[in-house]
């Protein structure tokens, strides 16, 4: 009871107190932050993996000359996975942590470490929140070109995942990001099935010297360091998918004479968004 | 009538297709045979597109039937991918696949559904390229070319699957003026080499110039089909002498 007046008696002020946190807890601090990016990476890679299989099966098409048996197990497999959609977006990450974590021992006799839980809760719960978004990243893809590989017979699996899917991940990404950086910052409830990453480190060190405020601002930073770099790679990621603004033009370039006035032979790097010249010899 | 030493190709018959309670096509009867060119006329919503859609089963029909080389293709049995191999669709928006440059658009369909190899799809491809005067272009993605280069890339990629028939629907209608005339060059060399094409159009003198029959059709039904003398300057039937009147005076 006495120890906030025995820290006030040591007459440290604001900023001696955040070095020396930092010299006592900042190992532990970086180790929480290491766990937090851990289940916050993973959880969304795997919540990305089951939001696209999610995702593909509820776009499946339905035709009418389909076999009956194939209709109506593709209704059921769709209830199941739109109910597990609504119940992992409808509840709370926090409970989920527990119910799974305290459930999965009385009722099913596995003894998960809080760790594993952690995992399997950030993960499906990623999975619900990016199977609404695949579905969306691939509605977003305009109907012709599913048209143009049915067209030369292409089948549905063939058509999502040579052209559909490419386009819909790269249109998703933003989503991917955001979902990242909402993990990286939500997997802080986990603490409540003591899992050590860098909110309850944070809460132990803050309760063992009494210094929230230092501590939390220590912890605010962190977060934030993590937070901007993956938005920043992210950010890099896509313009890097998007490809170059420019091609060239293969060397037997004499097909299109109009305008093209480069030598033979030579291949020429021609700029999409330039406005004169480049552009109006490309047509 | 003109006399046909092979049996049709693509044969048609008792086609009926509805949307809803609409019916958009009735009781379609016609017949393609090796080599001919068909050019299908009439207004929009005359039901068109849809008895091309219907012909390479992107549209589903509700009844009738449609024999490819005397094989019932709405047969639950006949292979409907193995099918649309053989039959190439050319689209009005292109629709070229975005994530792919010009020649990877080309070769997909080559490598996945007929199961070449990679060097064999890239010979194909190259050689159809060639023919539409693409070949330099492969490096390009399709939303850094003009939209006559992206149809003459997408005539090439349905050629790359070496198709029996190929069907245009409405090639040029989506083009600027001037770029209509190079999809259409390049559509007058392969009527000269003989390849069975059905075409949707709205480019009357390119109908009257390289179809072998043309087709009329308003309201869903097969109004006329005769040679493209007959349709365009001797038509017998009140619709299509109406159309064509229409046609011409807003041209």
């Amino acid at each position: 009871m006495n120890i906030p007046i025995m820290l006030a008696s040591t007459g440290r002020n604001f900023w001696d107190w955040v070095v020396y946190l930092l010299h006592v807890g900042g190992h532990d601090l970086l180790r929480g932050a290491g766990i937090t990016l851990l289940l916050a990476l993973t959880g969304t890679v795997i919540g990305c993996i089951i939001g696209f299989l999610v995702g593909v099966v509820q776009t499946i098409p339905i035709e009418p000359q389909d076999l009956l048996i194939k209709k109506i197990l593709l209704k059921i497999v769709r209830w199941l996975l739109s109910a597990y959609v609504e119940v992992f977006r409808g509840t709370p990450m926090i409970v989920q942590a527990v119910v799974i974590y305290y459930g999965s021992m009385q009722m099913l006799g596995i003894d998960m470490s809080a760790m594993l839980a952690g995992f399997v809760v950030v993960s499906i719960n990623t999975g619900a929140y990016m199977s609404e978004s695949v579905r969306g990243g691939i509605y977003s893809i305009d109907k012709g070109q599913t048209e143009a590989a049915k067209a030369i017979g292409m089948t549905h699996f063939q058509t999502m995942f040579s052209i559909i899917l490419p386009q819909a991940l790269r249109n998703i990404l933003p989503q991917i990001g955001n979902n990242l950086i909402i993990n990286i910052k939500d997997t802080s409830v986990l603490s409540i099935i003591s899992v050590t990453e860098l909110f309850f480190t944070s809460k132990t060190l803050a309760g063992t010297y009494y210094t929230y405020y230092q501590v939390y601002l220590i912890t605010c930073v962190m977060y934030f360091i993590m937070t901007f770099t993956c938005s920043r790679i992210l950010r890099w990621y896509e313009k890097k998918l998007d490809g170059p603004d420019s091609f060239n033009l293969t060397s037997a370039g004499n097909a299109e004479k109009k305008g093209n006035n480069m030598r033979k032979g030579l291949s020429m790097q021609l700029f999409s968004r330039q406005p004169t010249g480049a552009r109006s010899a490309m047509r | 009538m003109i006399f046909h030493s092979n049996p049709p190709v693509i044969e048609v018959s008792h086609l009926v297709k509805f949307f809803g309670d609409v019916e958009v096509l009735k009781d379609i009867d016609f017949k393609t045979y090796p080599g001919d060119v068909i050019c299908v006329i009439g207004s929009s919503g005359s039901g068109k597109s849809t008895l091309l859609r219907c012909i390479n089963m992107l549209e589903v029909p509700t009844g009738g039937q449609i024999l490819f080389n005397g094989v019932n293709i709405m047969d639950r049995h006949t292979k409907i991918t193995e099918y649309r191999a053989k039959v190439g669709m050319v689209f009005q928006q292109f629709n070229l696949f975005n994530n792919m440059n010009v020649l990877e658009n080309c070769m997909t369909g080559q490598m996945k559904v007929l199961k070449k190899s990679k060097e064999e799809a890239r010979a194909t491809a190259m050689k159809f390229l060639t023919k539409v005067g693409m070949e330099s272009f492969i490096e390009a993605k399709p939303h850094q070319i003009s939209g006559g280069q992206k149809q003459r890339v997408a005539i090439a990629r349905a050629l790359s699957m070496e198709p029996d028939v190929l069907l245009f629907d409405e090639p040029t209608s989506a083009l600027d003026p001037e770029m209509v005339g190079e999809v259409l060059e390049v559509m007058r060399d392969l009527v000269k080499e003989g390849l069975t094409m059905i075409i949707v159009t709205h480019e009357m003198a390119f109908a009257r110039d390289v179809a072998t029959r043309v087709v009329f059709m308003d309201k869903g039904v097969i109004e006329e089909e005769d040679t493209p003398d007959v349709i365009f300057n001797h038509p017998k039937n009140a619709r299509t002498q109406e159309f064509l009147t229409r046609f011409i005076r807003n041209t």
